[in-house]
């Protein structure tokens, strides 16, 4: 029985050939929250679709749980950014929140009465039940990080994957949302929390990941956060990385030699 | 015009066409949801054009018009041209758009030289391939129609029992694959029921407007309904009734194509909407404006009293009233009245005084501004001289809730940022 909840090794991704993360390395431990910060643009939300399969990689793996993410699927719940969807959608609080309970193989049954139960809890639980037949554009911004928090929440996983939930949140709802992170932290749940900002909301996370296109540091708040690694994460300190982006963007050049692949 | 829409109705051979488009519009209401929410509308226009080559292709091979060759044909063809956009969007660096437009030009191009060639060759049938640039309902035989009730049937089942894995693709791409659904899978399947659709409608409607039979009824449905599966319902019957009425209207003179009409009638569904939706049709805003503005017009007038009482005037004339405030005096009165007939006013030849109710009600109201420039000046850092229009517009609005977070928030004032008392109940 290992310790891991994210196991990433040697992990690389590219857009059209030009790199945004470069040979990722790292273990995350189980039953904390984890903070991934970086600046805008640094391949946080890359790297969480990376872990969850959502994109094709160019080189290493991710495991979840020592597991593929195939065989623990059930067991992680991955809230995305909340730009990513149109709000503008036919679908009322309920309806997004009971998508939690969709699962492989079971997309073709009724929902049962369980299923809804649960739904309704996960409303409770984000404060949400007043707006449970609200259409979903008409909520605020903190609201619909809320009813994406809650239909997570329903998905009963054991590690929750979430893409800047404190996005666009009022104050009032960014202490409903820490509290319930840290609750869920108490029953023993992993929570991993993509930020990009080290002022607001920090000293809640047990562990960070800094990240800025490579990997600058990973482990335990406290010994994390020194003034070198966030000048790392935060300052100019890529220059070098990002001239060969442009050097790659500009000629067309493969990231990985065709032919000569490490054995 | 009567007599002719009951004998168009009661004519076996016109029953047997009306039949065959309601099909057709209510599968392309369906179908086209899913298009339109996907945000795929694009796609379902290149798909229509494409398919022409698909449909010539089938009656060269068959020699005469026969639809499930056309409709093999159509598929095969469709689903190239998904295909073919899909892997030009990814490959190079034109966008999905131009390489939508490239595809769909180019098979279209295609498909009329094939048409050309066809009508050379002479063949007895040729002049009905011809129908399928802009539709011709009256050409549908009744095994046509068989055949695409047959598909149509198929349609519905497959959208009923994937209905789940539709909306989440729709609505939320990337936690479908979260959950293990194979995306790339529901979008085949998604675009093979578009280009069955088409294949059924281009008989009827043509290749050229079949994208507006898939999407216009769905862009329509959403303004009546929050809730997916009656946007399915209701974009099902504007394409089923738009297709009828398309085929009525055309039989108005002889030899006329049906697609243009179907599309007139879907016009006047997207019309109808624009106008009448709940909320955001234009009728639904202007009474929500009209309400507006006489609510204002109350709070006003109230508040107005309320201040003439403060400075020592209890009962108020018209006259007073214009020395405060500029206002239409035919507002002014009918406003004024309605104040009187809810009881807020009482009216002995034209002056006015505050009932009881009228009193609370303007106290409120003088409350919720004076809150609210002390709030602005307090917690947001205006400054006093720039508060009061702000605050004018925003008093309409506090709510009860609102009001009593203000109150919590300032902890209970008793003036506001001009030193004017803030009345409680
Ligand atoms: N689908 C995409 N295609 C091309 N480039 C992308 C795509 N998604 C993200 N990028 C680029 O990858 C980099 C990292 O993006 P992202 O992971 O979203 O960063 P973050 O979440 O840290 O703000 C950015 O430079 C962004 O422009
Ligand atoms: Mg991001």
């Amino acid at each position: 029985m290992s310790q891991n909840s994210i196991e990433v090794h040697n992990l690389s991704v590219a857009y059209n050939r030009i790199p945004v993360l470069w040979d990722i390395d790292f273990e995350l431990p189980k039953g904390q929250i984890i903070g991934i910060v970086g600046p805008n643009g640094s391949g946080k939300s890359t790297l969480l679709k990376a872990i969850m399969g959502l994109i094709p990689l160019s080189s290493g793996f991710a495991k979840i749980f020592d597991k593929e993410l195939d065989l623990v699927r059930e067991r992680v719940a991955y809230v995305p950014q909340r730009e990513s969807v149109d709000w503008d959608f036919p679908a009322t609080v309920e309806d997004v929140v009971r998508m939690g309970r969709y699962k492989k193989g079971k997309l073709f049954n009724r929902l049962s009465s369980i299923d809804k139960h649960l739904a309704s809890e996960a409303i409770e639980k984000v404060k949400l039940t007043p707006y449970k037949d609200r259409q979903i554009s008409q909520l605020s911004g903190g609201q619909q990080q809320r009813v994406f928090l809650a239909r997570a929440l329903t998905q009963g996983a054991d590690m929750y994957v979430m893409d800047e939930p404190f996005v666009g949140v009022d104050v009032a709802t960014e202490k409903t949302i820490l509290e319930l992170l840290i609750s869920m932290k108490n029953e023993g749940k992993t929570v991993v929390i993509v930020h990009h900002d080290l002022q607001t909301v920090s000293d809640s996370f047990d562990y960070l990941v800094l990240l800025n296109t490579r990997l600058i540091a990973h482990g335990p708040t406290k010994e994390i956060l020194t003034e070198e690694n966030l000048q790392a994460t935060y300052g100019g300190q890529l220059n070098l990385l990002s001239k060969i982006r442009n050097i790659i963007k500009n000629k067309d050049f493969p990231m990985r030699e065709k032919g000569f692949e490490d054995k | 015009m009567i007599e002719r829409i009951i004998y168009f109705f009661s004519d076996p051979i016109a029953q047997k066409v009306i039949l065959g488009v309601a099909i057709i519009g209510a599968i392309s209401g369906v179908v086209g949801t899913f298009s339109f929410l996907r945000k795929k509308t694009l796609i379902a226009d290149a798909i229509s054009h494409s398919v022409l080559p698909g449909v010539c292709i089938g009656f060269i091979f068959a020699g005469t018009k026969d639809p499930i060759l056309l409709m093999i044909g159509s598929l095969v063809i469709g689903w190239f041209s998904v295909w073919i956009i899909d892997y030009i969007s990814s490959t190079t660096k034109l966008s999905e758009d131009t390489s939508i437009a490239l595809v769909s030009t180019l098979f279209f191009a295609i498909g009329s030289v094939l048409l050309s060639f066809i009508s050379k060759s002479g063949n007895a049938e040729q002049s009905g391939l011809k129908n399928f640039l802009f539709g011709k309902a009256a050409t549908m035989t009744a095994f046509d129609i068989q055949v695409f009730a047959i598909v149509s049937i198929g349609i519905l089942l497959i959208v009923i029992v994937f209905f789940k894995p539709f909306q989440i693709v729709c609505f939320n791409l990337e936690f479908a694959r979260s959950i293990g659904v194979k995306v790339r899978r529901i979008e085949f399947l998604l675009s093979t029921l578009t280009v069955l659709t088409v294949a059924i409608g281009i008989q009827a409607v043509g290749v050229v407007l079949m994208s507006a039979l898939l999407i216009a009824p769905a862009a329509s449905a959403r303004y009546w309904t929050n809730k997916l599966p009656i946007m399915v319902f209701i974009a099902a019957i504007f394409g089923m009734l738009s297709g009828v009425m398309g085929v009525m209207f055309s039989t108005i003179k002889d030899n006329m194509p049906t697609g243009p009409w179907i599309v007139f009638a879907l016009f006047l569904f997207t019309l109808l909407t624009l106008l009448f939706a709940p909320k955001k049709g234009w009728f639904s805003i202007r009474k929500r404006n009209k309400l507006n503005s006489r609510k204002i017009a109350e709070e006003n007038i109230l508040k107005i009293i309320y201040h003439l009482k403060e400075e020592g005037n209890s009962t108020i004339s018209f006259g007073n009233f214009l020395e405060k405030r500029t206002m239409d005096t035919i507002l002014l009165e009918k406003t004024l009245n309605y104040l009187v007939d809810i009881g807020f006013l009482k009216d002995s030849k034209k002056l006015f005084t505050l009932t009881e109710n009228g009193e609370l009600e303007a106290a409120r109201i003088v409350r919720s501004h004076r809150l609210w420039e002390l709030y602005l000046t307090k917690r947001m850092n205006f400054k006093d001289d720039h508060i009061h229009g702000t605050a004018e517009t925003i008093e309409h609005l506090i709510t009860p809730e609102i009001e009593k977070e203000l109150l919590k928030e300032l902890d209970f004032p008793t003036s506001d940022p001009h030193n004017k008392e803030i009345p409680y109940a």
